[in-house]
């Protein structure tokens, strides 16, 4: 093919537009020459013989004239063994080798191999000469980490293919052939173990969709009993600064019971990705044994990089959990934060003079960010197996009110929502997820209806809160401040949770269902308390029981004495159940 | 020889437009007019025609007047001869002293590959008990100051550039009064500071576009220093002001406005200046400080907002205190451990017992009767208020917490603190009403 050229024409922050002659693709990307340097853009619009294009670098030093290349493909990743445990920039460029080239700074204009061309790969095939095959199906597997890394068709060989040739067992570089193909006209190909994929087309090779129907466990209470995700589901975390989004992920990432976890740093502060970046090497994951990086990938493109490589970084990462996926493996997106990415779309809306929306993001802000969510999904893979995408996204919306668009259009296509509340927050609880604001769509760990009777305490207990606040505590009955202290009660032995405890960071489903018990059985119970004071102090002791259990491993003399604790003092109050309590504590035997 | 263009095709605010060509975007260039010349960046391009932002503003700007394009973008002069020096938003001095032309840096430059950065690890030491002690300033974290109009914000400024344990102080004064300006001056020089100080100041009365390059110029030069080893200071006063002047310019180009007519690219805007602050790992270090007055003190206005988005946490100045609620260190965990064995137990026990005395501050307030225990948390709240949040106190850290001991002991038992039993054994003062209790 012809590289077709083209001629800087107008410059505008990071959009120049561009004149060429022939045919130039939507989304092509395209590469300008300037000062020796050759910056990676994109086309996003066109019109007759000129070309917008947004420039994923800074623009400084360009000149009309400057010559700009058109490469013919989209905005593409490159797919193979040696993703995991990678640390990318929003165009896959891996941050570690441009350090060791470039010292300190990212300099424009510094593309790098995404993949190793040199490491040598134990390939193994599986599929036969004359087998039949399709795109997306396997040719073999190379151990990647502790995974097995399928070699597949590539996803864009459209059509029916006969396997030709297969490369025996043996050590290759993703280079090397590794398999012919033929077609039905007779036309032969070589497949290689590695390949790219345009990241804004969603990969599409598999049988059928199916519902987000078994839970994805975080070992965070809160989420996995009350606002559980399902694998293959969407979910997302709005919450004005400070609230703890960025924690909350950092918690997900390392205990969420998937595969293979995707973390995408999209234009947020780059200490925060540091931490991430120096810590997961040193931590072990429990499932595996092995450091908890070989089963991340990083998308780091933090604020001060640049926007539109920005607004790039989480299709890149979203393309490569899908890859992941058609290997019947669970993978975990998390998105921080999706409001950046908007606003990228919303600079470059701006600068190609599109009308604006609400609080100007562009028209298309919705069905972009509903397209998005979607590339989540569980799925039946041609061979029967599955795999899945979990997408989080974090959104930080402008003076922490969520009527804003971005977090409206993310509430529209979301399968849960965990609503971070600065009032939470600012009381110290953790996680600050509003347990009354927030839902979820997907089955969970515990029985729903049980969930449902405990949830209710909570909705009555602010009820009393609220009232006491005008009537104040004299003015209350017994038995409604006995609700009021239960509702607190479960709320500061159940939702909170301390994420730097070594125990009570990370909550097994077994033990969540033990704990939720023992709370029901004190939430459940009409308890004969004296007054006020009496059922205070009664709560609270309860309360110390209880979170001195939540710190300690079972087995431990701790637990068990706490435990011992709260038996004791629930038996001295001659608890009563209702049969709606009954009932509730049965369906957790 | 650089070309010189005579006739200017249209003048629009604060833009200017030549027909010229081969022009390099971001390139400066100067325009003469019978008021004087001013420098003029190249902020679009199209076709032939090049627009350029006057610093010194369009005003008088005449069409027949001279454009020169000078074939770089904005550089800075960096050596040590800045120390000690002041300069205006268009770099040039503001002191009477030479203009400096050696070894000229680009401004605005590339981001630091986050592969390269360090988790951070040492404290800032200032003298402030509020700020040592409750939240503690780390080394490369970037800060802002939340205010209100006519608090004393740039009096802190002074203070902490004064005392922090830094190698070199880079102030960025946006929009500043002039007053203002000349006691930031008369201060550091006062204290001796002035030596290790570089000055980039755009008073209130000069013209709006240099306003945007101060950040710029500030984090350059400091980032050049940094990289040779020095603890760099950078204090920004007032981030309101440069994003205002964002808002200013963005709206006479007829850009369309986002929220409260602030651009669409504000948040990128303040973290390509914000993310600056940086640890190298076998360098220095750039840590910032920047005073964001908050219009009305609401801190969802759209540039607290978005600061707050960005930053580290942020120090809370409200009645010419830190207020220990409201503000926050993120980064304050990963040195208050290493400092003295009791800093963090008296940092959240402090804390708490001065959020139940402004309860009991409340109920007083609304006439209830004072408990004993109440009486102690008044005698509490006020020593607490005038011997650790008062501005004028200036104690290191050690010093400051054996305060906090001896305000505890002046008031409470030692069981009534919630400390640690093994703390109290260690530090609680012997000699004062407590005692007794601790010895038991």
């Amino acid at each position: 093919m012809i590289q077709k050229q083209g001629q800087v024409v107008a410059v505008n922050g990071n959009m120049v537009s561009v004149r060429f002659d022939g045919d130039v693709a939507m989304n092509e990307v395209a590469y300008i020459h300037s000062n020796e340097k050759r910056l990676k853009s994109e086309v996003i619009r066109i019109r007759g013989d000129e070309a917008q294009v947004q420039v994923y670098e800074m623009t400084k030093g360009l000149r009309i004239g400057d010559s700009v290349e058109f490469s013919g493909e989209m905005l593409s990743v490159e797919l193979g063994p040696g993703l995991l445990g990678q640390i990318y920039d929003g165009l896959q460029n891996p941050l570690p080798e441009i350090a060791e080239k470039k010292g300190f700074f990212l300099e424009s204009g510094v593309y790098l191999q995404a993949l190793s061309k040199t490491q040598k790969w134990a390939f193994t095939p599986a599929a036969k000469v004359g087998d039949a095959l399709k795109r997306g199906d396997s040719l073999g597997s190379v151990p990647e980490r502790h995974f097995l890394h399928q070699i597949m068709l590539p996803f864009d060989f459209y059509g029916s293919w006969k396997l030709v040739e297969i490369a025996a067992a043996g050590d290759y570089a993703i280079d090397d052939t590794i398999a012919v193909v033929e077609d039905s006209r007779g036309n032969r190909k070589n497949v290689s173990m590695t390949f790219s994929w345009p990241v804004k087309r969603a990969i599409d090779c598999y049988a059928e969709r199916l519902k987000p129907a078994q839970p994805m466990v975080t070992k965070t209470r809160i989420i996995d009993t009350f606002f559980p995700v399902a694998k293959g589901g969407t979910y997302c975390i709005p919450g004005p600064f400070g609230a703890g989004k960025t924690v909350l992920q950092q918690v997900t990432s390392r205990y969420a019971d998937v595969d293979i976890v995707i973390i995408a740093a999209c234009g947020e502060r780059a200490g925060e990705v540091v931490e991430t970046l120096k810590e997961f090497p040193e931590i072990t994951d429990p499932r595996t044994g092995r450091s908890l990086i070989e089963r991340t990938i990083i998308i780091c493109n933090t604020s001060s990089m640049p926007v539109a490589s920005r607004e790039a970084s989480v299709y890149t990462a979203v393309t490569l959990a899908e890859y992941y996926r058609q290997m019947g493996l669970d993978v975990l997106l998390l998105a921080d934060s999706t409001s950046r990415w908007a606003q990228a779309m919303r600079e470059m809306s701006g600068r190609l003079e599109e009308i604006p929306g609400e609080e100007a993001f562009p028209a298309y802000l919705e069905s972009v960010i509903a397209a998005f969510y979607e590339r989540a999904g569980i799925v039946r893979l041609a061979d029967g197996r599955k795999g899945s995408v979990t997408i989080g996204g974090t959104v930080s919306p402008a003076g922490g009110n969520f009527e804003e668009p971005v977090t409206q259009a993310t509430l529209k296509v979301v399968g849960a929502f965990h609503g971070l509340s600065r009032e939470r927050s600012d009381a110290r609880k953790y996680p600050a997820i509003h347990p009354l604001d927030s839902w979820s769509k997907y089955p969970g760990i515990m029985p729903a209806d049980v969930v449902r009777y405990a949830h209710a305490f909570l909705e009555r207990s602010a009820e009393v809160g609220a009232m006491m606040k005008v009537v104040g505590e004299e003015g209350t009955s017994l038995d409604d401040y006995v609700l009021y202290l239960k509702g607190e009660f479960l709320d500061a032995v159940y939702l909170q949770q301390n994420s730097f405890d070594p125990v009570d960071a990370s909550v097994s489903p077994g033990r969540q269902k033990a704990m939720f018990r023992i709370a029901l059985e004190i939430l459940g119970a009409a308890l004969q308390l004296k007054d006020k004071d009496d059922a205070r102090s009664w709560f609270y002791e309860v309360r110390q029981a209880f979170l001195d259990l939540n710190g300690s491993a079972e087995g431990s003399d701790l637990y068990a004495s706490s435990l011992a604790k709260i038996k004791a003092a629930l038996a001295e109050r001659k608890p009563e159940y209702d049969a709606e309590a009954r009932r509730a504590l049965a369906r957790l035997e | 020889m650089n070309k010189v263009y005579s006739h200017i095709e249209s003048i629009t605010g604060n833009v200017i437009s030549v027909r010229a060509e081969n022009i390099a975007y971001g390139e400066l260039a100067e325009v003469s007019s019978r008021y004087g010349s001013s420098l003029a960046e190249t902020i679009r391009l199209d076709g032939d025609m090049v627009f350029l932002q006057v610093f010194a503003g369009g005003r008088g700007v005449s069409t027949g007047d001279e454009v020169r394009f000078l074939g770089h973008p904005m550089q800075v002069s960096f050596s040590d001869n800045l120390l000690g020096r002041i300069f205006n938003g268009a770099g040039a001095p503001r002191d009477g002293g030479p203009s400096l032309a050696d070894n000229l840096i680009t401004i605005g430059g590339p981001s630091v590959n986050p592969y390269k950065r360090i988790i951070p690890r040492e404290m800032i030491r200032t003298g402030i008990p509020m700020i040592d002690v409750f939240n503690t300033l780390v080394k490369s974290q970037k800060l802002p100051i939340f205010s209100v109009s006519g608090e004393p914000y740039n009096q802190l400024l002074a203070r902490i550039a004064m005392q922090a344990e830094v190698d070199l102080i880079v102030l960025g004064g946006m929009g500043l009064k002039y007053d203002d300006y000349l006691f930031f001056r008369d201060t550091l020089e006062e204290g001796g500071s002035l030596a290790k100080t570089i000055m980039f100041v755009h008073t209130a009365a000069d013209p709006v576009v240099e306003c945007l390059q101060v950040p710029d110029l500030a984090l350059a030069v400091a980032e050049k220093f940094a990289l040779r080893g020095k603890n760099v200071l950078v204090l920004l006063t007032d981030m309101t002001n440069f994003a205002d002047a964002l808002k200013e310019i963005s709206i006479t180009q007829e850009q369309v406005p986002s929220n409260r007519g602030y651009p669409g690219d504000l948040y990128s805007q303040l973290a390509a200046r914000y993310e600056k602050a940086v640890d190298f790992a076998d360098a220095g270090s750039i840590t910032t400080l920047a005073v964001t007055t908050m219009p009305g003190d609401d801190v969802t206005h759209p540039i607290p907002d978005n600061t707050g988005y960005i930053t580290e946490g942020q120090f809370y100045l409200h009645g010419g205190r830190i207020e220990p609620f409201g503000s926050l260190s993120r980064l304050k965990q990963m040195v208050n451990g290493k400092t003295r064995d009791d800093h963090r137990a008296i940092m959240d026990g402090m804390v708490k017992l001065f959020a139940a005395y402004r309860d009991t501050l409340e109920k007083k307030s609304m006439g209830f009767q004072m408990t004993a225990w109440d009486r102690k948390l008044l005698k509490y709240g006020e020593l607490f208020e005038s011997s650790m949040m008062d501005l004028s106190v200036n104690i290191p850290l050690e010093k400051a917490l054996d305060e906090g001991w001896r305000i505890l002991a002046a008031c409470f038992e030692p069981r009534e603190t919630g400390l640690r039993s093994d703390l109290i054994q260690k530090f609680w003062p012997a000699r004062s009403a407590g005692s007794e209790a601790a010895r038991a």
